[in-house]
């Protein structure tokens, strides 16, 4: 991505990006599959373990926390997984591929409006998703709100970043929708795996442990839980993710191509 | 003075150079069109005047503005149809000109211009339904919203029905007619000879001629075909030795042979001479086609 506004060497055209942010977020509103596993998923998900009685337990060995209350975090990474890494890869390699983003080029606003769009609009939809999940395990099993709620919030937009540049690099590289497909597949694993989708980090094996909090995803749900029990989250894990967002918003920067 | 100039332009794909050397000039107001055969260089000389390909050499002004340096000032007053390229499959065609026209700083009344290429009934339908040739006019009319001076139509027509041809060069008329300049690629003859200006003929990467379609047809060295039946066997031998005459075939007692308007005269002087009859007899001047073959050499 050479640029995610539209170049501004001239006056720009007034409302350009904002109609592109309209238009997009109408054509997302008619994608109802993505929608679902990005906005739904994750809180259903969540409700089906909150359901299971021995869930709702407290156990010593969570540090008398119960599992469903460290799901509250793991449905909000899921989000951002499905957003970043499912949902958003296919249809920015789609508009390459099918010369979407090119014919925006032949016109003042230029492509990266249509790039912008995808991106800001992925964010939000996690953004929402993240809400419902925070508001139906406080009100339906009694989930404590983050007890540190600016640090919870750094460290989720960090990740969001983080995943939505990940996804834009797996777009970057991938020349045809169907390998954008299977390499968001491929990255998808691991990356449900590391956030603690499937089991705990607490709960790994040795070499797991140590391998997770230097990933993304694991080191963002390790912040997240410890903002969630209220204290700051530590800079290791903050630092980790945002050196990720780093390094993959650069990456999906430099292999961007519009064509 | 030129809206267009294209000078020297070169542009290569690895070994492959795909553009060798074209030079044109567009003038303000005409339909130009750049044809030629599959490859060979047309919608890569178009792509350097929309400022979509940097140039290897030469130079390009685009109404005096690089396409490449001066991006944006060109996008705002060149409207471009790109070949297959498509939208949003689920944008409607409404959804498509209002967001393109949000692209541009003064942009034309885009349920004016769906009216007048026929899309109004079609607004609400998403992209991934519409017919070929709805698609193509919802292009066209994307390339027309922002009201630009230049309009630059590469394969307009490729995969329409003759009928939807014949409506979508109405409307390339209808454009120039509103003072809109036309850069058109095609590989359709007919097309060119009936809506451009001026032609330039490319091939291999070079242009191999430029010219209005009746300079290009006059070029030809026979431009006139001249058949007919003899009512008695006829040596083609005798016709060889016409006035001009390019090339004589007989088939299933036919004869053709071409020429110019001086073969014809002592090809029926000849006839009338030996007492021969021409029935069916037919004179027409050569198409654009004929042209196009003698010129790109692409029948060989």
């Amino acid at each position: 991505m050479t640029s995610l506004a539209p170049r501004s060497r001239t006056t720009p055209v007034k409302g350009g990006a904002t109609a592109v942010l309209k238009a997009e977020a109408c054509l997302m509103l008619r994608e109802p599959a993505s929608l679902f596993w990005v906005l739904a998923f994750p809180t259903i998900l969540l409700c089906i373990l909150g359901a299971i009685p021995s869930n709702r337990e407290h156990d010593d060995d969570l540090g008398g926390l119960r599992v469903v209350d460290l799901y509250v975090p793991v449905a909000i990474l899921l989000s951002v997984i499905m957003a970043g890494i499912q949902a958003m890869p296919p249809v920015l390699t789609g508009y390459r591929e099918r010369g979407v983003l090119r014919r925006m080029s032949t016109t003042p606003l230029r492509p990266g409006a249509l790039v912008g769009a995808q991106i800001a609009l992925h964010g939000a939809a996690i953004a929402v998703s993240a809400l419902l999940a925070l508001a139906v395990g406080r009100i339906a099993f009694g989930v404590a709100l983050p007890r540190q709620l600016f640090g919870y919030l750094v460290a989720l937009a960090l990740v969001t970043l983080a995943t939505l540049a990940l996804g834009a690099t797996v777009s970057a590289v991938c020349r045809t929708t169907k390998v954008t497909q299977a390499v968001g597949s491929a990255v998808f694993f691991p990356a449900m795996f590391t956030a603690g989708v499937w089991l705990p980090v607490a709960a790994m094996p040795d070499i797991l442990q140590r391998i997770v909090p230097v990933t993304p995803l694991g080191a963002a749900a390790q912040a997240l839980d410890e903002a969630a029990a209220g204290e700051w989250p530590s800079w290791t894990h903050l630092g980790v993710t945002a050196l990720w967002a780093v390094l993959l918003i650069g990456a999906a920067r430099r292999w961007f191509k519009w064509e | 003075m030129p809206v267009i100039e294209v000078s020297d332009l070169r542009k290569s794909y690895g070994d492959k150079k795909a553009v060798d050397g074209v030079s044109f000039g567009v003038e303000d107001g005409e339909i130009f069109g750049i044809l030629g055969p599959n490859g060979a260089g047309k919608t890569t000389t178009v792509e350097c005047v929309e400022g979509l390909r940097r140039p290897d050499g030469g130079s390009v002004r685009v109404a005096g503005y690089d396409p490449v340096a001066d991006r944006d000032a060109v996008t705002r007053i060149l409207g471009a149809q790109l070949q297959e390229s498509e939208l949003q499959p689920k944008i409607t065609a409404g959804e498509a000109l209002e967001l393109y026209a949000a692209c541009y700083p003064d942009p034309a009344d885009w349920r004016d211009l769906a009216e007048r290429l026929g899309l109004t009934e079609k607004l609400g339908t998403r992209f991934a339904k519409l017919s070929g040739g709805q698609k193509q006019r919802l292009s066209i009319a994307l390339a027309l919203v922002g009201n630009p001076r230049i309009v630059v139509l590469d394969e307009l027509t490729t995969g329409l029905d003759p009928r939807a041809r014949r409506d979508t060069w109405r409307i390339v008329e209808d454009i120039r007619d509103r003072g809109v300049t036309v850069l058109l690629v095609t590989h359709f003859m007919e097309e060119a000879q009936h809506l451009c200006d001026r032609i330039a003929l490319i091939d291999q990467g070079r242009i191999t001629a430029l010219d209005t379609p009746a300079g290009l047809i006059g070029r030809t060295a026979s431009s006139t075909a001249i058949s007919f039946m003899p009512s008695v066997p006829l040596e083609t031998r005798l016709l060889a030795d016409l006035p001009a005459v390019g090339s004589v075939a007989e088939q299933d007692g036919r004869i053709v042979a071409h020429g110019t308007d001086e073969t014809v005269h002592a090809l029926l002087s000849l006839l009338t001479g030996q007492g021969v009859t021409a029935h069916q007899l037919r004179i027409t001047e050569a198409s654009l086609d004929d042209a196009y073959l003698d010129l790109t050499g692409t029948d060989r």
